[in-house]
């Protein structure tokens, strides 16, 4: 489960921002290690809604530093649902 | 006391246009008497009266990724300025000494008309977080600055059809009061669209050649019956002539001087006594200390329009006397269709490179010279010129006249 979601993040990353999908690990912070910046984290937190089904509120995505805080919540979201 | 302006030169030329992809094939381009002009066959255009325009000859080359955050506006402008940074050697230049002016008329129009269709369609949402920095009129600007590392100013002119001309303008003067040694400056445009089309269709002002598209841009022709709508980008880097000097650049010419005025006549309709017209070239020939005997190349806004085209020569004589006679003029809309904000960047980038080459590219499509129109204009053939200075007119709806001096 929680690697469909990595690999699902990773997709989102390379459309959204051109990251390599190799460099998608869990310790990984969007900000400073994948340089995706503010207004592409919202594209991402957009498409990651639709494709997994689930809401993140934007209080929610402060929260999210890195991609693995983004699979638990996605999965925890998911299983709430 | 007054002391000598600091002289400014141009060292490096980009162009992104409907002729070509670059400065080299568009001026090929412009020799070679070729229209950029083609019947537009897209579903979205056949419900207008208007079904002609003149679209890139090649797309932006950028990547996926690049591309997606930036309006095509700011796309072109990225591109054009590239190249023209290239072509001044990728100078080492202090970013506190280094500014930019890049302007567009409408801005990230197609952004802003997508981007509602998505808000409707799919909800708030799914709007771009892009959206703003993409639709915004200083988005090509910030973009170029943010590319180069600007940090003396980045700076968009909004004016019209004379945007292109009022942003090299801006930064001559720039560069004159020392804020900056180096401005990348110029203009870029991408509206075409239904809505740009369709409003510039209300207002009478588009050819509606649509059987024969490569013939609708015929600026000072009897048979003119309005603009064609143009896309693209123009850049030039403008650099303090001793900057210039010392890092031993090449240059292309030097940007002499600037004149600008307004009409104060109508939003929309040129004044035909083109009183601001003249103006606005008696000031450029001022700015660069000329005399209008000095003239030898005129680049004519001559957009096509009937009563536009009248004004410019109405204001040239004014302005320029009987020498008017003895200057060789063109419309480079003839062949790359109006541009807006990018026409009188576009256009500067033509009016050096015929003072360079010596020659004026002819203008295409003048069948019969309009018999109102007093002007020595260059068809058929490409006229060969001597030394001296040209002029670069850009005017604009709102009132807008900028003339741009260049010399060699």
């Amino acid at each position: 489960m929680s690697q469909d979601i990595l690999a699902g993040l990773a997709v989102i990353l390379e459309e959204v921002a051109g990251v390599d999908p190799a460099d998608v690990t869990p310790e990984k912070t969007f900000i400073d290690d994948l340089d995706v910046d503010s207004l592409s984290m919202v594209e991402v937190v957009v498409a990651a809604e639709e494709k997994f089904t689930v809401k993140i509120p934007d209080d929610d995505v402060k929260s999210l530093k890195t991609v693995g805080d983004a699979v638990s919540y996605i999965q925890r979201a998911g299983v709430a649902a | 006391m007054t002391t000598t302006p600091r002289q400014v030169v141009v060292t490096g030329l980009g162009a992104l246009t409907p002729l070509g992809g670059d400065v080299a094939s568009t001026w090929e381009g412009l020799l070679a008497g070729r229209s950029g002009v083609r019947r537009i066959t897209e579903e979205w255009i056949q419900e207008l009266p208007v079904h002609i325009a003149a679209p890139l000859a090649v797309e932006p080359p950028l990547g996926r990724v690049e591309a997606r955050t930036l309006d095509r506006s700011q796309q072109m402008a990225l591109v054009a300025a590239r190249e023209a940074w290239a072509d001044a050697g990728s100078p080492e230049v202090d970013q506190e000494r280094l500014a930019a002016c890049v302007a567009s008329g409408i801005g990230g129009v197609t952004t802003l008309l997508s981007q509602h269709d998505v808000l409707r369609e799919k909800g708030a949402r799914r709007v771009s977080p892009h959206v703003v920095p993409m639709l915004m009129p200083n988005g090509p600007a910030s973009t170029v600055g943010l590319a180069f590392g600007a940090k003396a100013g980045v700076h968009a002119p909004v004016s019209a059809c004379a945007s292109g001309s009022e942003a090299i303008a801006l930064g001559l003067d720039i560069i004159r009061a020392g804020r900056a040694d180096v401005v990348i400056a110029g203009g870029t445009e991408a509206a075409i669209a239904a809505l740009p089309i369709a409003g510039f269709a209300q207002m009478q002002a588009l050819s509606r050649r649509n059987d024969t598209p490569q013939t609708a841009s015929r600026p000072f022709d009897k048979a003119r019956d309005g603009f064609v709508l143009g896309e693209g980008a123009a850049i030039l880097v403008l650099e303090a002539a001793e900057h210039a000097a010392a890092r031993g650049a090449r240059v292309h010419g030097v940007l002499a001087g600037a004149g600008i005025s307004s009409d104060a006549y109508h939003i929309a309709a040129p004044d035909p006594a083109g009183a601001g017209a003249a103006r606005a070239v008696r000031a450029a020939l001022r700015s660069a200390e000329l005399a209008p005997t000095d003239v030898i190349h005129i680049n004519a806004h001559a957009t096509s329009t009937p009563s536009g085209d009248l004004a410019e020569a109405v204001a040239l004589r004014s302005a320029i006397g009987s020498h008017i006679d003895s200057v060789a003029v063109t419309a480079t809309k003839s062949m790359t269709g109006h541009l807006l904000g990018a026409a009188g960047a576009l256009e500067a980038v033509a009016s050096i490179l015929a003072l360079r080459e010596r020659i004026v590219p002819a203008t295409r499509n003048l069948d019969a010279l309009d018999d109102e129109i007093a002007l020595d204009v260059v068809s058929i053939d490409n006229r060969k010129i001597g030394t001296g200075a040209a002029l670069s007119n850009s005017f604009g709806f709102g009132g807008h006249d900028v003339c741009l001096a260049f010399t060699i």
